[in-house]
């Protein structure tokens, strides 16, 4: 379990994230909805580190993450898998080369048993003999399951997707949210995925946060958005003409 | 107060990449493909502007010394001393700052905007040590040879310039650049070569390192970090010069 206590975040003065306080559960896929530079990039950093919050704590089961030295955060980074927006393969290095590096660098394992477990990994996203290809030569798809497998290579406890589904077709985005809710499942792990896209709320949606202007808004599950009052989540939402439509119909309906 | 918040995060940056390494055998992996990357692919350029600076500088001595009092052989010493003490560690310097510097901050300044480095980082490694160090060791530990090759070169264009153009003779030039040779001007040149050489790579490195923004950041990043390294490494010129040579 994830938790965040009263954090604060600015920007050169200027207010980005106030007075958040939310916990993330163990075995779920937690999503973080909002709209565009609402501020849900900027907390999944600051519960990470990648950003330093200006007040407020963040606990990883327990364990208060903000107040760690250096060392300390970097043996807590060792149980966190990362999905970044534009998937941040390394360039230089091969699919195989990228789903090893952090069994290259903190495990003494055979090169034969990292092979197996990079190949076991590949083979866990739906992707088979890529192993000698760059991430130049891969589809967008491609890279982000790619990516989800040097996320999952080290066993993480805490999985973070950061927008996994931008620039996807529905299909692929589809595909991608599923094995995110599998993994999680599958692993019992914490997850926390940050989108604006519907699908994916309604989908694998667990438990949903909504940040608006930097606060938090609204929390539930997916089942509770449909019925919310909360004007920013229902404007959120029902932005598209195709969702009012829907809920005209199921108002109707009902 | 803006430079001094800059050279702060600089010394910051340089604690970060001299920490302990995750695991040295990698960083020694990576160290060798940076001597390779950095050092050999190098050595193409040094030799073209070796062999013609060489031979410039010979000729230009030759034309300003005209005179039947200047024995010609002091054309050879001349082009020597000029190789050996600035041109060769200096002006090898100021190219390997625009070849070698530009490539380093712009790898790291893609690397930075495409969220590469934070991947290393919520994988719990150390990026600075883990990205710039290598590349530090492998340029202080190949651009001396690349400044002996260019001392070597350099010396060989001004002898084919002496001959092609009758400028002088072989014989004088050869006397020229042995008469009163003093070796320690090759280790003063060899020390100076390290200084640029960690100017260079951690310079290059921190403007990459530290961008923000797109592919016009990354570029104006590289652009920074090549003139702060080519004005760096002649204020460390100067100062060297005073340390070792007048004393």
């Amino acid at each position: 379990m994830i938790t965040v206590e009263h954090l604060n975040k600015s920007f050169s003065g200027e207010t980005v994230l106030e007075d958040i306080s939310v916990s993330f559960d163990k075995g779920k896929t937690n999503l973080i909805i909002g709209r565009s530079g609402s501020g849900k990039t900027v907390l999944m950093k600051c519960i990470v580190g990648l950003h330093e919050a200006d007040s407020g704590s963040v606990s990883y089961d327990g364990r208060d993450f903000t107040h760690m030295n250096f060392m300390e955060r970097k043996a807590i980074r060792r149980e966190i898998g990362m999905l970044f927006q534009g998937s941040a393969l390394f360039d230089s290095l091969t699919v195989e080369e990228n789903v090893m590096f952090s069994l290259n660098m903190f495990t003494n394992k055979s090169l034969e048993e990292k092979r197996d477990r990079v190949n076991f990994c590949l083979k866990r996203v739906n992707l088979e003999n890529i192993n000698d290809l760059y991430p130049a030569e891969l589809s967008g798809g491609m890279k982000k399951r790619v990516a989800i497998a040097r996320a999952i290579v080290q066993n993480p406890k805490y999985l973070f997707c950061d927008e996994p589904n931008s620039g996807l077709d529905p299909k692929t985005a589809l595909l991608i949210d599923d094995l995110i809710s599998e993994i999680t499942q599958e692993y019992d792990i914490t997850t926390i995925v940050n989108t604006h896209d519907m699908n994916s709320v309604m989908e694998i949606g667990e438990k949903v946060v909504f940040i608006h202007n930097g606060h938090k808004s609204w929390e539930g599950t997916k089942e509770d958005i449909l019925n919310s009052d909360d004007v920013n989540l229902n404007d959120f939402v029902f932005a598209s003409n195709f969702a009012k439509k829907i809920k005209a119909l199921t108002s109707s309906e009902g | 107060m803006r430079f001094l918040s800059i050279f702060g995060e600089y010394i910051i940056f340089l604690s970060r990449v001299f920490s302990r390494p995750e695991k040295s055998r990698i960083y020694l992996k990576q160290i060798m493909r940076e001597m390779e990357s950095l050092g050999l692919n190098s050595v193409g350029i040094v030799i073209i502007v070796s062999i013609f600076i060489g031979a410039v500088i010979t000729l230009q001595t030759r034309y300003n010394l005209d005179s039947s009092w200047i024995p010609l052989y002091l054309i050879g010493l001349t082009a020597r001393d000029t190789i050996l003490l600035e041109f060769s560690s200096t002006m090898v310097g100021l190219i390997l700052a625009g070849k070698v510097g530009s490539q380093i901050a712009s790898e790291i300044g893609h690397m930075r905007i495409t969220e590469q480095i934070d991947a290393l980082e919520m994988m719990g490694i150390n990026s600075a040590c883990y990205l710039i160090m290598p590349k530090m060791i492998a340029t202080m530990i190949f651009n001396p040879f690349l400044t002996a090759i260019s001392m070597i070169v350099g010396l060989f264009g001004g002898w084919i310039a002496a001959i092609v153009t009758g400028a002088l003779s072989s014989s004088d030039y050869i006397y020229g650049i042995q008469y009163w040779f003093i070796p320690f001007y090759i280790t003063y040149a060899l020390i100076k070569t390290v200084f640029y050489a960690f100017i260079i790579t951690s310079v290059s490195a921190f403007h990459g390192y530290t961008v923000k923004g797109g592919a016009l950041e990354v570029g104006r990043s590289s652009t920074r970090g090549v003139v702060y390294s080519s004005i760096l490494i002649l204020m460390t010129d100067v100062i060297l010069t005073q340390l070792m040579l007048a004393w």
